[in-house]
């Protein structure tokens, strides 16, 4: 049953991954339906980024998370290199839960 | 494919890198965790080469951990994988030119090989991106599993790494160029707020959907404008 569980979210996940493909090869896109979609997956990106850094299953996280997160954003504004921005803010938040913040 | 090479800097394979390393570090928790939850081996290794999506197998895992049924594990998993629809839209032929390579493309389409490949505009960088990273993450992901599935319990909790910054991090450092435009920073400051408003009330996937809503606060007369001109 679980096999078959797994083997159905991988199908789908994958058909839902090709549809979009599909549908961009097949359909001729306006240029104005074609700036939505291109805003579309920043709004996609920014709402990922956004309800990654504060909530965990619909709570806010605590507030370790989001100071790494204002960390590497900070340092990616500031042009940081992108690997440091990455360890800055994995850094931030495992320092500040190493002193008992969650 | 080694002309896709040649269009990468060094600093693409080094940022590919370090988000690589840091999937493989999730990939490790999530193999620790489906054995502990009594997941059989080839069931979790399944998982991360067929489905290749961490928040849905997480989701799947913990769903049927509680005692939630396959049914809903699927639904949630589809749910929270639904957002590939239009990153495939907006991604389109910049996967591939040709179809078996565009099918095989198309299964490494993740949060970060969109965002490492958008970031590098549309051009043969971007394509060259798109699939280093996609080789990458697949693989690191992949390995991690393994890893994790061996090492069991020994695997640390990756929090303590604060491996779950890395990411909405990495992902916002990736978007900056794109935000610098006052139309791209108004749809996402509309998206930031329309998703964490409703993330209290909606299962995981949705509210990130509902982020979409952030168009609708994009200049009418602009899209009227260049719908006119076509």
């Amino acid at each position: 049953m679980t096999w078959a569980a797994v083997l159905t979210l991988a199908a789908g996940t994958y058909l839902l991954r090709l549809a979009g493909v599909v549908l961009r090869n097949r359909v001729e896109v306006p240029e104005r339906v074609e700036r939505y979609v291109d805003l579309g997956a920043t709004a996609l990106l920014v709402a990922l980024v956004a309800t990654a850094a504060l909530t965990e299953a619909g709570d806010f996280v605590g507030w370790a998370r989001p100071a790494g997160v204002a960390v590497g954003a900070l340092a990616a504004w500031r042009k940081v290199p992108f690997v440091i921005v990455v360890v800055l803010a994995a850094g931030t938040t495992a320092g500040m839960r190493a002193l008992g913040v969650p | 494919m080694r002309s896709l090479y040649r269009t990468l800097t060094r600093d693409d394979l080094r940022d590919a890198l370090a988000l690589a390393a840091a999937l493989g570090v999730v990939g490790a928790s999530f193999g620790a965790l489906a054995a502990a939850a009594g997941f059989p081996v080839g069931l979790t290794l399944a998982m991360s080469l067929l489905v290749f999506a961490g928040g849905s197998q997480f989701l799947m895992v913990a769903i049927v951990a509680g005692g939630g049924g396959a049914a809903a594990a699927v639904a949630a998993g589809l749910l929270l994988n639904a957002r590939h629809l239009p990153f495939g839209l907006a991604m389109g032929d910049a996967v591939a030119d040709r179809w078996p390579a565009r099918l095989l493309g198309t299964h490494v389409m993740i949060d970060e090989s969109v965002a490492f490949s958008r970031a590098r505009g549309s051009g043969p960088r971007a394509r060259a991106s798109y699939w280093l990273c996609g080789a990458l993450f697949f693989v690191l992901w992949n390995v991690g599993t393994v890893l994790g599935v061996l090492a069991g319990s020994a695997v640390p909790d990756p929090a303590a790494f604060g491996v779950d910054a890395a990411f909405p991090a990495g992902l916002l450092a990736l978007l900056l160029p794109t935000l610098r435009h006052p139309d791209a920073r108004r749809v996402g400051l509309g998206a930031a707020v329309s998703s964490l408003v409703v993330s209290p009330f909606l299962p995981a996937g949705l509210p990130v959907l509902i982020g979409l809503a952030g168009l609708l606060l994009l200049p009418a007369s602009r899209g009227i404008s260049e719908g006119e001109s076509r």
